[in-house]
């Protein structure tokens, strides 16, 4: 596998900067979704995934399902930034004239597959690693879920196939901010208890700081000793990194509503004025 | 021209229906915010339910309440109600059981959302179910004139509304009446036949026509089904050629139906414009209107074309 020698950290910041940025732009998007996965994208395209940007029909990639697929800005971002397409494409986000949908378009090179109804990924996953086996690749199928999105039953339907055919190449990341889009999650449809759900489901589960790198890095990395599919609750924070967003159900889907506003998330990203 | 809110016109008609009558229960999934249910579960939260983002809970849970004798409102964006389509047959439909659903978000009006949010296949699929009734409303006027008509229905109903403002083009009086359209300006050159948004924008094809000495009749088609298919035939018959104008694929929507009517009853010509068997695009909401060719200036020119074409058959 290619090693990518890069501070994480600092490309985390660059790939918060431009969903910022981007959604700033559009007047229009859901930032706060798209900052909590940060670090998990950070990690899996420039740590853990065997993938090339020259290469992006490989058929011994590793694949990524941005199973909620409103977090866009993140995921174009990460791949703009790991060179599928050029970083100044990101500014027609949302536009009539660009490829960059306002959901996760299967068009944009990197991308696997589109997503912005929720629910859906995590079985699409399931086929792709279904797909290995019969083609005897040893390629990693990474789905990433919303903790919102796991209200849906098909989410489930897919679990119980992914424990059937025993994926073990399968590894879904739950980005648990407890933030759905009426409300918080325990409010709008309580999720009682993931951990004991999902296990009992045959996964093997575990539980992570989705903001540590080295927690993600350990926790992917474990997922390749598994004899069963894998489901990494990654404990995030909804809007991290922009103080007035953090927490803030207010941002799942709406843009820094002032320049003023705009500019302090960008200078606590990082970006120097 | 004034432009009003069809949802935020829906959330509030709700409260009111609500206030009156004790058994109407409302359902949404997770976009009350959007949907503007919100309303109604802020002043009625014993008779509100939050499902969460499990669409065929919710529609499962309605045809339970319905069946029970509540009056259930169902909302959610249209893209989200279609993946419970089998849910709506049979423990919906096939029972009879009296569900309003009120989407909102349908068609290309949604904008930024994009391709995967921009419904446009809605209309067809719903009209397609036995015992299923589909409204498209115009305006906010009749978006409220449809709320409360729904409040007596014994028959499962599907209404679709916007995200956008639509321009107000129905005087504050208008009665909905289901089953029948309402002819909203007479000419016998030719008739356009729209719902939704596409009936202001065929006022305004209508007006620039006017001034090239050509009567268009506009037809409000907001009750699919069932279709008024009177006016249909009269149209055809008084008028010939027919344009028909839908935010929706020109497949199994309004401009299907009439044909249907047409070439059973009357046939003349139907032209239609529409979705042309495609998926939608992020970008503005009034941009997309021209890069679909569903604007004001493509009504008008399908209407000429049209009457080049009657002239021509008129040659004796
Ligand atoms: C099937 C479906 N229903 C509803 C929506 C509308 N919607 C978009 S995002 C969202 C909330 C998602 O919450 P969560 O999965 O927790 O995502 P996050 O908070 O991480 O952004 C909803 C209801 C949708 N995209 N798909």
């Amino acid at each position: 596998m290619e090693t990518y020698q890069v501070d994480l950290s600092e490309i985390a910041l660059r790939i918060r900067r431009e969903i910022v940025r981007m959604v700033y732009n559009a007047q229009s998007g859901h930032p706060g979704g798209s900052l909590s996965i940060a670090d998990i994208l950070t990690v899996l395209y420039f740590r853990e995934m065997n993938i090339d940007p020259k290469n992006p029909q490989d058929p011994k990639r590793d694949r990524l399902i941005l199973s909620k697929g409103h977090a866009s800005p993140a995921l174009y971002a990460t791949l703009a930034l790991r060179g599928f397409f050029p970083v100044s494409d990101l500014a027609g986000f949302r536009k009539i004239d660009s490829h960059l949908e306002g959901h996760v378009s299967r068009e944009i090179p990197g991308v696997e597959v589109s997503t912005g109804s929720l629910g859906q990924g995590l079985g699409v996953g399931v086929g792709m690693a279904l797909a290995s086996k019969i083609d005897g690749l040893d390629y990693r199928v990474f789905v990433i879920l919303g903790d919102g999105e796991m209200e849906e039953g098909n989410v489930w339907e897919s679990l119980m196939a992914g424990y059937k055919y025993n994926l073990k190449n399968l590894v879904a990341i739950l980005d648990r901010n407890g933030i759905q889009l009426d409300g918080y999650t325990r409010d709008i449809m309580p999720l009682h208890d993931i951990h004991a759900m999902v296990e009992s489901f045959g996964w093997n589960v575990m539980e992570i700081d989705g903001h540590s790198f080295s927690e993600i890095e350990n926790a992917i990395e474990r997922s390749k000793r598994s004899d069963r599919p894998t489901f990494i609750i990654a404990n995030t924070v909804k809007g991290k990194g922009v103080d007035f967003m953090e927490n803030n159900p207010k941002y799942h889907g709406s843009p820094p509503e002032s320049e003023d506003l705009y500019r302090r998330a960008m200078k606590q990203l990082g970006e120097e004025i | 021209m004034k432009t009003e809110s069809l949802r935020d016109v829906y959330g509030k008609e709700l409260v009111k229906l609500g206030s009156v009558d004790r058994n109407i229960v409302v359902l949404d999934a997770d976009l009350s915010s959007s949907t503007k249910t919100g309303y109604f579960a802020n002043a009625f939260p014993d008779r509100f339910f939050n499902m969460g983002i499990s669409e065929q809970s919710m529609v499962t849970a309605a045809a339970g309440l319905a069946l029970s004798g509540k009056k259930p409102f169902v909302s959610t964006f249209a893209i989200f109600l279609t993946r419970t389509y089998e849910q709506i047959r049979q423990s919906v439909c096939y029972n009879n059981a009296p569900v309003r659903f009120v989407v909102t978000h349908g068609g290309i009006t949604v904008g930024e959302d994009g391709a995967t949010h921009q419904i446009v296949e809605d209309v067809g699929i719903m009209a397609g179910l036995p015992n299923m009734n589909v409204i498209v409303p115009a305006d906010s006027v009749e978006t409220r004139s449809v709320i409360d008509y729904l409040a007596g229905v014994d028959k499962p109903h599907y209404v679709r509304l916007s995200r956008e403002k639509f321009p107000v083009i129905n005087d504050e009086d208008y009665e909905f009446r289901m089953g029948r359209s309402k002819t909203m300006r007479d000419g016998n050159d030719i008739t356009i036949v729209a719902d939704g948004v596409m009936v202001s924008k065929s006022l305004e094809a209508a007006e620039a026509l006017k001034k090239q000495g050509i009567d268009a009749r506009v037809i409000n088609m907001s009750s699919i089904k069932p279709i008024d298919r009177d006016a249909i035939i009269k149209a055809a018959r008084e008028t010939g050629h027919i344009i028909t104008a839908e935010e929706h694929s020109i497949y199994n929507g309004l401009g299907s139906r009439v044909a249907e009517v047409t070439s059973e009853y009357y046939p003349v010509p139907v032209r239609r414009i529409g979705m042309r068997d495609t998926f939608g695009k992020s970008g503005k909401a009034w941009e997309l209107f021209s890069y679909f060719h569903m604007d004001v200036k493509d009504i008008i020119n399908e209407a000429m074309t049209c009457l080049e074409e009657k002239n021509y058959e008129n040659i004796p």
